[in-house]
């Protein structure tokens, strides 16, 4: 059998309050202009691979990808700095593609290749609908391996395909619409309590005996049914981080998991179910080694790090909904395909170089040293996991920006290496000289139809050891 | 690095220069043809007597087909170059050694730029295709990096800094105010430019210089020559440019108060031109004042101002149009405008009228040594361009 050998979870810095736009209390996460399902994949996936093996096999799930057709999962493979002998796959189709992906890395586990599962998706929906509200963004990153390195061990599972019409969206639509839920709920109800109890039942493991309980699905009501099913008490149902983050699509399921393991103890068996279209149901249970294969990042610290004010119309904005006045400014230009690929690792890894004759770092790479002018004689080197310092910044209020204005930056790295570089997720009066600040995968624009990836820096989220 | 200079091998001996400003009805080609006309008058000669021509613009124009072209010029050479805001000197400085080479005897460098075109607020580059990891400020915000590690090195408190580089942009408007072909030719209250809304750091509106449309040129030969043309001749001291390796991009001792280049470039400038003391020797400057903050900083580069004292000097009105060293007496790219492209040529052209006693009401007494200066780029990776003119 196999396991869950490590794991990281990602949540965007921002928060929409849902009584901005009408719609009840609470806040939902809500990624930045320059993120998209891709590089929040990125961050979860980096804390999963953190000090860990090395994968074979690079899952993605997603129902927002970046591209329709293009490769999502080899931009992440090239940000995590992964090598290209790597096998990867997407899946998409409905949010139970993020379980359905872990149930597909467990296996390649069990066969004996290692996987790193990603799901991430950022969620809207019609403005005034419940899917806008409801949702949520997030990531959520699991490393698959051997029962014998697993912080948390498979112990059975289950899974049903149930063709219905649930949820759908056709591929030039953008929104998607949802039948009545109580007509969902007819249907999947019984997929869901079928699903689970079998899936008990190949865990040899009874209800009672279950810790946590997660219950993702597209119809609140027909997952409202299963603890009265299973007769759970209240305190066995795990926290489905409606009111701090929303729904998260294709990455739910694995973020509520994530949390569950960022406290669980050793022994605690843990249900996790998401249902659309069918189900999927796996059954965990947490080994001694949770203690040390918990991430740098948790999922609570992602979701207590946040600016809380952004307002509904710049979130409409943000993901192109609405429709707004452009600056004088030129459209920007799209990146061009044999630049990008010469300089893929600097690109999409961070990764720069040092002179291997007087150690000077340089971002990006270079073949002359500015120092001592050697030519030819340097190191690659990857900056992404190292932190910086502002060694000067301005406020561009003149550059077009979604989120004006634009800090940009000067910020030297510890033991050489300085880049110009624009902050993100920051409060643009904190932004002062000395401040320390880590590095970030983002979509920093779209020109031309071509998403532009890079890194941008940002305040630390989260402390970490 | 051998940089033996021409020091009074060549002369200025006619200069024409277009109004700088909002020409909706100009075309590059019509702006070329105003101030090459005002040039040939000059210097009191026909078209068909330059023998070469350099031609300045960064992105009106491919080739040296477009002043051929609008000037129909029969087959004589027309090198187009580009350096960024120095582009127009560069012209200068090659028009200036082809001459003073035997190669030709009267050759003219010719900039021009239009920039009012494009209907996009502030400048627009075009670059080749990249990988889309090149930091995107604008051009605000890349020298507005310069205040506050200004500020920070010398113990200015920031409010007594936005005063200095207030004082900078008024200064230049009162001297804009004096110049007919200046682009903003009116006093400003220094309470507005303090005032303005910020643009980027501490700069607000009347911190930045304006986009405009202009051309100036320059018709040189031998200094022996210059009698044939003009009894007023201007000669060229030093000619001097310097380009950087984007130092302040990788080095993390670059502290964003001063220009590499600009020091380069001024060393070998004063060396050319025999200059010990810059502050004294040096009677006036146009220097390139694309931000105020910018002036503020070429003051300690080219040796006017010691270190961490420009901006005593600039309170005490040094640098005044009625001061002891007078700096961008027409007005500066803030005032005069910036046509990337003819600048260069624009700042000649303020030496040749102080120096030959025609700025009119800007006539600054007995000016001995004049000196240009621009700068490309931004604070860590440019190019700078000095010259040094006298009588």
């Amino acid at each position: 059998m196999a396991g869950i050998t490590r794991y990281g979870s990602y949540v965007p810095f921002f928060r929409v309050q849902r009584a901005a736009f009408g719609a009840g209390r609470g806040a939902r996460a809500v990624a930045s202009h320059d993120e998209d399902s891709v590089s929040m994949a990125v961050e979860a996936a980096r804390d999963a691979l953190h000090g860990g093996a090395s994968p074979e096999l690079l899952l993605f799930a997603t129902t927002s990808g970046a591209y329709a057709e293009k490769t999502n999962a080899a931009t992440v493979q090239a940000a995590l700095a992964l090598p290209e002998q790597i096998a990867s796959a997407e899946l998409g189709g409905s949010t139970r593609m993020g379980l359905a992906a872990l149930g597909l890395g467990l296996d390649a586990a069990t066969a004996g290749r290692r996987a790193l599962v990603c799901a991430a998706d950022v969620v809207i929906g019609a403005p005034g609908g419940s899917r806008e509200s409801g949702g949520g963004d997030a990531a959520v990153a699991f490393l698959t391996g051997p029962d014998s390195e697993a912080c948390a061990g498979l112990l059975g599972r289950a899974s049903a395909t149930t063709e219905l019409l649930d949820v759908w969206r056709l591929p030039e639509e953008r929104f998607a619409k949802q039948w009545e839920e109580r007509f969902g709920a007819e249907v999947l109800g019984p997929a869901l309590a079928d699903t689970a109890t079998r899936a008990l039942k190949d865990a040899k493991v009874e209800p009672t005996e279950l810790s946590h309980v997660i219950l993702d699905a597209t119809n609140p009501r027909a997952a409202a049914g299963l603890p009265r099913a299973l007769r759970l008490k209240p305190e066995q149902l795990a926290d489905g981080l409606e009111s701090q983050v929303g729904r998260a699509g294709s990455a739910h399921a694995g973020l509520a998991l994530a949390n569950v393991l960022d406290q669980a103890k050793p022994g605690a068996r843990i249900l996790v179910t998401s249902l659309a279209d069918g189900c999927e149901a796996l059954v965990f249970e947490v080994t001694e080694r949770i203690a040390t294969a918990r991430p740098r990042h948790v999922v609570s610290g992602w979701i207590a790090s946040k600016r809380d004010d952004l307002a509904y119309n710049n979130w409409l904005k943000w993901r192109g909904i609405l429709p707004f006045e452009p600056p004088r400014r030129p459209d920007p230009e799209r990146p061009a395909a044999p630049p990008m690929r010469r300089h893929e690792r600097w690109k999409m890894a961070f990764e720069g170089a040092r002179c291997t004759r007087c150690q000077t770092g340089h971002l990006p790479p270079q073949r002359v040293c500015i120092h001592c002018g050697a030519i030819d004689e340097m190191a690659p080197e990857r900056f992404a996991d190292r932190g910086c310092k502002i060694a000067t910044f301005t406020l561009d209020h003149l550059a077009y920006s979604l989120q004006p204005p634009v800090v940009a930056a000067v910020v030297d790295f510890e033991g050489g290496g300085r880049l110009t570089c624009e902050l993100t997720d920051v409060e643009p009066a904190s932004v002062a000289i000395g401040n320390e600040l880590e590095m970030t995968f983002r979509r920093l624009y779209t020109g031309q139809g071509v998403h532009n990836y890079f890194w941008k820096a940002r305040p630390r989220r989260q402390a970490t050891a | 690095m051998a940089s033996h200079g021409i020091r009074d091998r060549v002369a200025i001996v006619g200069m024409g220069c277009t109004p700088f400003g909002e020409h909706w009805d100009k075309g590059a080609d019509d702006l070329l043809v105003d101030a090459c006309k005002e040039a040939y008058a000059s210097a009191r000669v026909e078209p068909d007597a330059v023998d070469a021509y350099w031609l300045g613009t960064m992105g009106s124009g491919v080739s040296g087909l477009l002043l051929s072209e609008a000037l129909k010029i029969r087959y004589k050479p027309v090198t187009r170059l580009e350096n960024m805001c120095a582009t127009g000197s560069e012209a200068l400085r090659n028009a200036a050694y082809a001459v003073a080479s035997g190669a030709y005897d009267l050759v003219m460098a010719v900039g021009v730029e239009k920039l009012k075109d494009s209907g996009y607020s502030g400048l627009v580059g075009s670059r080749p295709p990249d990988d889309g990891t090149l930091p995107t400020m604008t051009a605000p915000a890349m020298f507005s990096l310069l205040a506050p590690a200004y500020a920070k090195k010398y113990g200015v408190d920031e409010g007594t800094l936005k005063d200095v580089i207030s004082r900078i942009a008024w200064k230049n408007h009162v001297n804009g105010a004096k110049n007919p072909k200046a682009q903003f030719r009116s006093e400003v209250p220094i309470e507005k430019i303090k005032s303005s809304p910020r643009v980027a750091g501490m700069f607000g509106v009347f911190d930045c210089s304006g986009v405009s449309d202009g051309s100036a040129a320059a018709i040189l030969c031998r200094a022996e020559d210059a009698h044939k043309y003009t009894d007023k001749p201007i000669f060229i001291k030093a000619l001097a440019f310097a380009a950087g390796p984007a130092e302040g991009f990788f080095n993390q001792e670059y502290d964003f108060t001063t220009f590499q280049e600009v020091v380069a470039s001024c060393q070998d400038a004063y060396a050319q031109a025999g200059i010990r003391n810059p502050r004294e020797e040096v009677s006036m400057a146009e220097v390139h004042d694309c931000f105020t903050a910018t002036e503020l900083v070429l003051m300690e580069d080219m040796g006017f101002s010691a270190r961490g004292q420009a901006w005593k000097d600039v309170l005490d009105g040094r640098f005044d149009g009625n001061g002891p060293q007078p700096v961008n007496p027409d007005g500066g790219l803030k005032s005069f405008g910036h046509p990337i492209g003819a600048s260069g040529l624009r700042m000649m052209y303020e030496m040749w009228l102080q120096l030959r006693g025609e700025a009119g009401a800007r006539q600054i007494r007995d000016p001995k040594l004049g000196l240009t200066h621009n700068l490309g780029g931004q604070p860590g990776r440019c190019v700078s361009f000095v010259s040094v003119v006298g009588r």
